[in-house]
């Protein structure tokens, strides 16, 4: 039995030790917005926060993980960066598919707790280990300036209710 | 804002089938000799399933209301990225008069005769077909809805339906000041008469359609609750992992599982006739159970099949092989100087994000299946069969894909979680490895063409002749598409028509089928990727050789035709073209018409003396005619460019020894943000009939970018991908 410290809760799984942390959480634990993309660490659909830091959940092996604090992205709207680079993925409306959004996300927050004013070169370095299949990455690059600077980027989408007017 | 499994319990098909009149095998057969699908009113099936489904008023297959909650709309069509869920829902909406902030989307059950594309005769969302198909119809469905509300209202309160107004899920009576919500009205409603003839709105009063409108799945993809197919988990679920002979067509010899069944949590060894499956409580058990399998396989007839022999088979039979015409018309005896080249597209892999999978429980009774589909009628009839249960029987919950592409147009996949699921008591979650997708994908297939061209005195083209070679999807995936004689239009859409003017044009196809076992299927963008390739980089060929100016060759030949006119134009004017730029700097342009859209793309590269290649600016101009949500038709754009431009740059399958050589990203590469330039796109407004949209900007990208190349270096490469081997600066000595 291991204990992981998963969004701030103790989970203990009865898992092997060499099992990467992305399968504990899909299919033990059952928070599946941690994607499996590649199992090689090429493409950054699995990224979670450990203690902070971005990594690739599908080579983590979770007997490594000791009681380092997990984050995965059902929790990361708690944080401050978080919160603000999902509300820029809405207004800038980055989303396609979908299926690499959760790992941008993480690496995006991740990027944003440790430069909070991140230069074109710097969002490059941090997100050139997340794919995305569909091409979000122009929009992926105005949120998260937008996310960092407060100030809209590129085209705006509107709110559901027109009566609220614009998307903040 | 969105419910990710569909509620929707599924009516007896076979039921719905024979009340629809045989469609199942209209299926494809040609326009008008199918039911339309779809549809706005009430349609044999519509109320069954809508008394299953607990709905206090379903006017049709595509909304319903009921006293409390929000108003449910089904989708007709599969989200995949391409933001569907989001026109649709906009245009039921609109004309319904509710905000998106008051619907939720719905799945679909899989219903061909309820939930059919019309212009696919199925429920199929593929080929930028969706929106075109469906758009009036979607509008119209609202608007009989929205008819029925009033006259119930108009009926309680003893007032004129004429009288009477909606504004987001209301119904309102100035003179009587009386109002009621939608739900109050939903009872109502349910029983009265859908109109004979039903009013649209003038557009200039839409409040949803053509805003850049936030689409409806985006907060659940944010936060990691959507579900797609990979996320499904039922009761007892067990994990499967698969390996199969890694020769396409290989089968099965001998496996010995004694080490694999002594891995801790693997369940159950399963024997296919293809591989092996592997079952346990999660993918890392069965995974390892799986490695330690001792196999054999029979590699089969196709243990010598590969790439380079494919393409010397390809070479051959383009020379020698008997023609298919598409079209020949116009003096086609004019002599001249003639120009001839030949282009080369490689064998590619869909790679969609999410890899392959689907859950699947086979009970003596029924057969459930959840997965993320482009073909839901075609996935569950084909799990019937392998079950040999009856249609009504297989029920298939529909989900959020993980990117389609194309590949999810395909089966293959659920069939073999079927033929698993069938040898155990329990539901198995089937999950692809990344190899296993890419190396067992349907893939695109190989072609080789030659085109060349007689041109006038000052370079302008007089005949075009165009003969690909390469194998027909349709001729496995739904034969009637073909005409008799066993043409397939799909080979040379978008290379039989072009917009220029041009007064001769002989085009055709040579069939060279690949190996049985290897089938090959629909990749996004289908015949005009592999057209346009061929067709944009021979005529900025045809520029170079006249000494033109590429953009001023072009709008001279589309002088006569309007909306291809304005996207050249636009396009040009935003990039700035004819700016003098840098050395090995080089900005390449493409224009065609695909899906009955209108773009032109302009890419700038730089070319660096050992030959890699930088995309350094993309601008594209679109004419879609109408346009639903701006914010979608710029994202489809940015994003079906970097696909393209994906495909240009690295993408190449190539079989030796009848197996897939690649296997991950590592292997198969894909551009990333580092590598992606500011892409700007630009609308161009135009009444004209609705066109496609999302394989658009994928169908434009590689002739931009390889006609950018040629602009920087001099050096024209009609093969794809792009090898930067044969671009180092000679000048720049060993670099």
């Amino acid at each position: 039995m291991l204990t992981l410290n998963v969004n701030g809760e103790d989970r203990s799984v009865d898992v092997p030790e060499d099992m990467p942390l992305l399968w504990v959480l899909r299919d033990v634990i059952g928070l599946t917005g941690t994607k499996f993309g590649c199992g090689i660490a090429q493409c950054g659909a699995c990224t979670v926060h450990v203690d902070g830091r971005a990594v690739r959940s599908c080579v983590l092996p979770v007997g490594q993980l000791g009681e380092a604090k997990i984050t995965t992205v059902e929790a990361i709207g708690a944080t401050p960066e978080g919160k603000k680079i999902q509300d820029a993925w809405l207004a800038v409306e980055v989303v396609q598919c979908g299926y690499c959004q959760t790992g941008q996300i993480m690496s995006a927050t991740a990027l944003l707790q440790h430069k909070p004013q991140p230069t074109d070169s710097d969002i490059d370095a941090a997100m050139s280990g997340n794919i995305c299949r569909c091409g979000t990455y122009v929009r992926i690059r105005q949120a998260i300036h937008q996310a960092a600077t407060g100030q809209p980027v590129g085209q705006q989408t509107i709110a559901y209710n027109l009566q609220k007017g614009p998307a903040q | 804002m969105t419910l990710p499994i569909s509620a929707l319990p599924q009516p007896s098909r076979r039921a719905l089938l024979q009340t629809g009149g045989g469609f199942a095998l209209a299926f494809f057969l040609g326009a008008g000799s199918a039911k339309a699908t779809i549809a706005a009113r009430p349609q044999p099936g519509d109320a069954e399933l809508a008394a299953k489904d607990g709905a206090t008023f379903a006017p049709n297959s595509l909304i319903r209301i009921n006293p409390e909650g929000p108003v449910r709309l089904v989708m007709p069509n599969v989200e995949m990225g391409q933001g569907v869920y989001t026109t649709e829902a906009m245009l039921l909406a609109e004309e319904l008069d509710v905000g998106l902030d008051q619907v939720v989307v719905e799945h679909a059950p899989a219903i061909d005769l309820l939930y059919g594309t019309p212009l696919l005769k199925s429920q199929t969302t593929g080929g930028s077909t969706s929106v075109r198909s469906n758009w009036m119809i979607l509008r119209e469905a609202g608007a009989v809805a929205r008819a029925m509300l009033i006259s119930a209202a108009a009926e309680q309160w003893g007032v004129p339906a004429g009288e009477c107004t909606t504004e987001a899920g209301v119904v309102k009576h100035a003179a009587s000041g009386k109002s009621a919500t939608y739900g109050e009205l939903a009872e109502a409603a349910a029983k009265q008469q859908a109109p004979e003839k039903v009013g649209l709105k003038d557009p200039k009063d839409f409040k949803l359609v053509g805003k850049p409108m936030r689409r409806i799945d985006s907060p659940s993809k944010i936060d990691g609750s959507a579900i797609f197919g990979i996320d499904v988990r039922v009761p007892d679920m067990q994990i499967a992992y698969v390996v199969t002979c890694p020769t396409a067509g290989g089968m099965l010899k001998s496996v010995k599982d004694d080490a694999a069944r002594k891995v801790p949590g693997v369940k159950d060894i399963i024997r296919l006739p293809h591989g092996v499956a592997v079952t346990g409580p999660h993918y890392w058990a069965a995974k390892k159970g799986a490695e330690a399998l001792e196999i054999e396989w029979d590699h089969g007839p196709n243990a010598n099949f590969s790439t380079a022999g494919l393409f010397k088979a390809l070479d051959e039979a383009s020379r020698t092989g008997k023609a298919l015409v598409a079209r020949s018309d116009g003096p086609l005896d004019r002599q001249g100087k003639t120009i001839e080249a030949v282009y080369e597209h490689p064998i590619l892999a869909h790679a969609p994000m999410e890899p392959l999978n689907a859950v699947v429980h086979v009970r003596p009774d029924a057969c459930e299946i959840w997965v993320g589909n482009q073909v839901p009628t075609r996935a569950a009839g084909a799990a019937a069969k392998l079950t040999g249960l009856p249609e009504d029987k297989v029920i298939l919950h529909n989900h959020y894909l993980g990117g389609g592409f194309g590949r999810r147009l395909e089966a293959d996949y659920i069939e073999l979680a079927v033929n698993i699921a069938k040898q155990v008591p329990y539901p198995v979650k089937m999950v692809w490895s990344r190899e296993h997708d890419i190396r067992h994908d349907i893939p695109r297939t190989a072609y080789l063409d030659r085109v060349s061209a007689v041109v006038d005195d000052e370079g302008y083209p007089v005949i075009w002749k165009d003969r690909t070679c390469g194998a027909s999807v349709p001729k496995r995936w739904a034969p009637q598409m073909l005409r008799k004689d066993g043409f397939d239009a799909d080979l040379t859409e978008c290379s039989d028509e072009l917009s220029y003017d041009i007064p001769a044009f002989h085009v055709e196809w040579v069939p060279h089928d690949m190996p049985e076992a290897i089938p090959i299927g629909w990749w996004r963008g289908v015949g005009p990727t592999h057209n346009i390739f061929k067709t944009e980089g021979f005529i900025d060929e045809l520029a170079h050789a006249a000494g033109k100016d590429p953009v001023e060759f072009r709008r001279k030949m589309l002088a006569k035709n309007p909306r291809p006119l304005s996207v050249l134009n636009k396009a040009a004017e935003a990039i700035g073209w004819g700016e003098k730029l840098p050395p090995r700097v080089g900005r390449g342009v493409a224009f065609a018409s695909p899906f009955g859209s209108h773009i032109c793309a302009i890419a700038e590269v730089e070319v660096s003396p050992g030959g890699h290649i930088r995309i350094r600016r993309g601008v594209a101009a679109v004419d879609c005619g109408p346009v639903m949500n701006p914010n979608t038709v710029e994202a489809q754009i940015q994003g079906g460019l970097v696909f393209g431009w994906t495909m240009a740059l690295y993408n190449e399958i190539i079989f030796e020894n009848g197996a897939v050589k690649q296997s991950n990203f590592h292997d198969y590469r894909m551009m990333r943000i580092n590598e992606t330039p500011p892409i700007e796109v630009h609308i161009v407004k135009n009444e004209g009939p609705i066109g496609g949209m999302g394989e658009v900007g994928t169908a434009i990208a590689a002739p931009a970018i390889a006609n950018a190349v040629f602009a920087a270096t001099g050096v024209r490469l009609r093969k794809l991908p792009l090898d930067p081997k044969l671009l180092a600066d000679p000048k720049a000595g060993a670099a």
